[in-house]
């Protein structure tokens, strides 16, 4: 068991925090003080208990949902709420209180599965680049810079027209084109950690290089990935509703929030407003509630910031 | 200052240049042949003699080398060819398209720093009162709402209740299309036309308009504290120029960066504002060309997008300089 295995363990004691490596901002704090400096603040306890709520209507959505998503109540289009449709019916009848609930399991899946997918690229890539330095720093950051020179909705929607308009497309692509800032992220800080004395010893010791970056240095560099990760994933349920809204996102019969707004434009705006409000809430208190919790790990997992 | 300023320019060239191939290639793999298209569409059956035509009139039958050489061979001129879809010039409809597009964002633009500024200068000195609390619940909210989703709220609450309660005319505004297309001085909307403009020009300052709220609110928070705040107080100066002179001209350079960061959230926001409210610039027109596989007009506007981009990023990182005197640009080189 190496040093950083067991720092990383939980429960474990950290070395106490000398002040000039707590300067070099590499103190990891305790699990502990960082959960309880978290449940201090409300309105980020208040957007995990959200998510949770949310994971939940997931899990069991088909227990939740009165109606499959695809069932047509006879003769009622775009109804509004009632007692059968809590949250009234869609053009085609539909029940849009269902497809939410069903539309839980869509946006968290692709929010998890996109996010994860962007910080596996970006942190392999940033690490690369921040620990090697060198022609091969250059190289990696001439290609976030490529990527980053082509706003990011015409990427998304370029590549999408191109891998196909299903779910996991769309996970990938937003996977793919999410990396960039976790590069630069976790290459900044690779910059400042990889000259520190316990890499120098770990290379003395005759660790394999991606050993040396994922099990010392990366642990260090957790902090600002665990945050951006958090936001993104919030950010990545948006980018799917915007992809939806413009034709390239998942199609039809599935449960896409951001599809479910976009059919609620137009025509059905004067007469069905139920369809806007009720899935467009759904996103917003979503991508809220993950932006709450980002900001709230951001301050208890760093302290010193407030 | 020149020197790096060359060096930048000559920077967008090959970054330019792999974005666009990058793209290029991205349409080459896509399904449906853009021949059949200019013959009438996909699913007509075609004179295979029209076909060969079509093909031998745009290349199309060459190799995938052939045609991304010769593409760019003729961007280089700034040839940027004719769409598929309707032989109109990609150059005419660029035109066209930009002007709606910067008209939109000039307001938007002037929305953003105006509230964005005055709402984060506020914040910041009235802090934890009620206003600051509403701001930062208000720029939270704007961030997490989908930009479609707020043109559509704009419309339905001024423009299809208006016209279903009847409210007097002059409270109704227009929900989509640019309206009778009249200006003058370029910009400032004459007639009817602030009818049309004034829903998507809201909806696309929004985004921006609170993250430039909420980072100028952190940013002056910062600045406040600092000493030469106090030794502007403390030589006797107004309160208004302690914050405006002293402290927001301080503050703004991390803002500036973001006004900077921001242009591809702009664009982005562009694009789907555009869409929602049926503004025929250039947002709109590229998503209906990559729904069209209409590739000269979507490459060609994507150009421009992307030159506009790299050139944004280069004034910003000027301007530094002017919010920042320490910062001498392309000191490095000579030293």
């Amino acid at each position: 068991m190496t040093l950083a295995d067991r720092a990383r363990a939980p429960g474990h004691i950290e070395a106490p925090e000398s002040t000039d490596v707590a300067d070099l901002g590499v103190a990891r704090p305790l699990r502990a003080d960082v959960w309880r400096r978290f449940k201090r603040n409300r309105l980020a306890m208040v957007g995990l208990g959200f998510i949770v709520l949310l994971t939940v209507v997931a899990i069991f959505a088909p227990w939740i949902a009165p109606y499959s998503i695809t069932e047509r109540a006879s003769g009622e289009f775009r109804d509004g709420p009632s007692a059968d449709h809590w949250f009234g019916t869609d053009a085609i009848g539909r029940d849009v209180f269902s497809r939410v609930v069903f539309g839980a399991r869509v946006s968290l899946r692709i929010g998890f599965l996109a996010t994860l997918i962007a910080l596996v690229v970006g942190v392999t890539l940033g690490a690369t680049a921040g620990f090697f330095g060198g022609g091969t720093d250059s190289l990696i950051m001439r290609l976030t810079d490529v990527f980053l020179a082509i706003p990011y909705i015409i990427l998304a929607v370029s590549i999408a027209t191109v891998v196909g308009r299903s779910e996991n497309s769309i996970i990938l692509i937003l996977g793919l084109t999410g990396w960039l800032f976790v590069t630069r992220i976790v290459r900044a800080s690779f910059l400042g950690l990889r000259r520190l004395e316990y890499v120098e010893a770990a290379t003395a010791l005759g660790f394999s290089r991606p050993r040396i970056m994922f099990r010392h240095v990366l642990p260090n560099a957790l902090q600002p990935i665990i945050v951006y990760g958090t936001i993104a994933i919030g950010a990545v349920i948006l980018s799917e509703a915007a992809l939806s809204f413009v034709g390239v996102g998942p199609q039809e019969p599935t449960p896409a929030w951001g599809r479910m707004v976009a059919d609620a434009g137009g025509g059905s705006l004067a007469s069905a407003p139920h369809m806007l409000f009720f899935p467009a809430m759904a996103i917003v208190l979503t991508v809220l509630a993950f932006i709450l919790v980002g900001d709230g790990l951001r301050d208890s997992l760093d302290p010193k910031l407030k | 200052m020149t020197s790096y300023i060359i060096r930048r320019l000559l920077q967008i060239i090959p970054t330019v240049f792999v974005a666009l191939s990058f793209l290029f290639f991205i349409f080459f793999a896509l399904p449906g042949d853009p021949a059949s298209l200019i013959a009438g569409g996909a699913e007509r059956t075609i004179d295979p003699g029209v076909m060969e035509r079509i093909n031998a009139r745009y290349g199309l039958g060459n190799s995938i080398w052939a045609q991304f050489g010769d593409y760019w061979q003729r961007t280089i001129r700034w040839d940027l060819g004719e769409s598929f879809l309707n032989r109109r010039s990609v150059n005419e409809i660029l035109g066209e398209r930009a002007v709606a597009s910067i008209r939109l964002a000039i307001w938007a633009v002037i929305i953003e720093v105006i509230v964005g500024l005055c709402v984060g200068l506020l914040s910041a000195i009235r802090r934890y009162s009620w206003s600051d609390k509403l701001t930062t619940i208000v720029t939270a909210v704007a961030s997490a709402i989908p930009v479609f989703v707020l043109g559509f709220i704009l419309q339905w609450a001024f423009a299809v209740k208006p016209n279903q309660w009847d409210w007097p005319e002059w409270a109704r505004l227009r929900t989509s299309g640019i309206g009778p297309n009249s200006w003058t001085l370029f910009f400032i909307p004459t007639g009817e036309q602030w009818r049309y403009l004034i829903l998507p020009a809201i909806t696309l300052a929004s985004v921006t308009t609170a993250l430039l709220a909420r980072m100028t609110r952190g940013s002056m928070l910062e600045v406040l504290r600092a000493d030469y705040m106090r030794t502007a107080r403390a030589k006797g100066l107004r309160e208004r120029d302690v914050v405006v002179r002293h402290g927001l001209r301080n503050a703004m350079l991390p803002v500036v960066t973001l006004i900077g960061l921001d242009f591809g959230t702009a664009i982005g926001s562009a694009v789907l504002t555009e869409t929602t409210f049926s503004w025929p610039g250039l947002g709109s027109q590229i998503v209906a060309s990559v729904n069209d596989r209409d590739l000269p007009v979507l490459l060609g506007l994507t150009l421009a997008v992307v030159l506009a981009y790299a050139f944004v990023n280069l004034i910003v990182d000027i301007s530094y300089a002017w919010f920042d005197p320490r910062i001498r640009l392309g000191k490095g080189e000579h030293a």
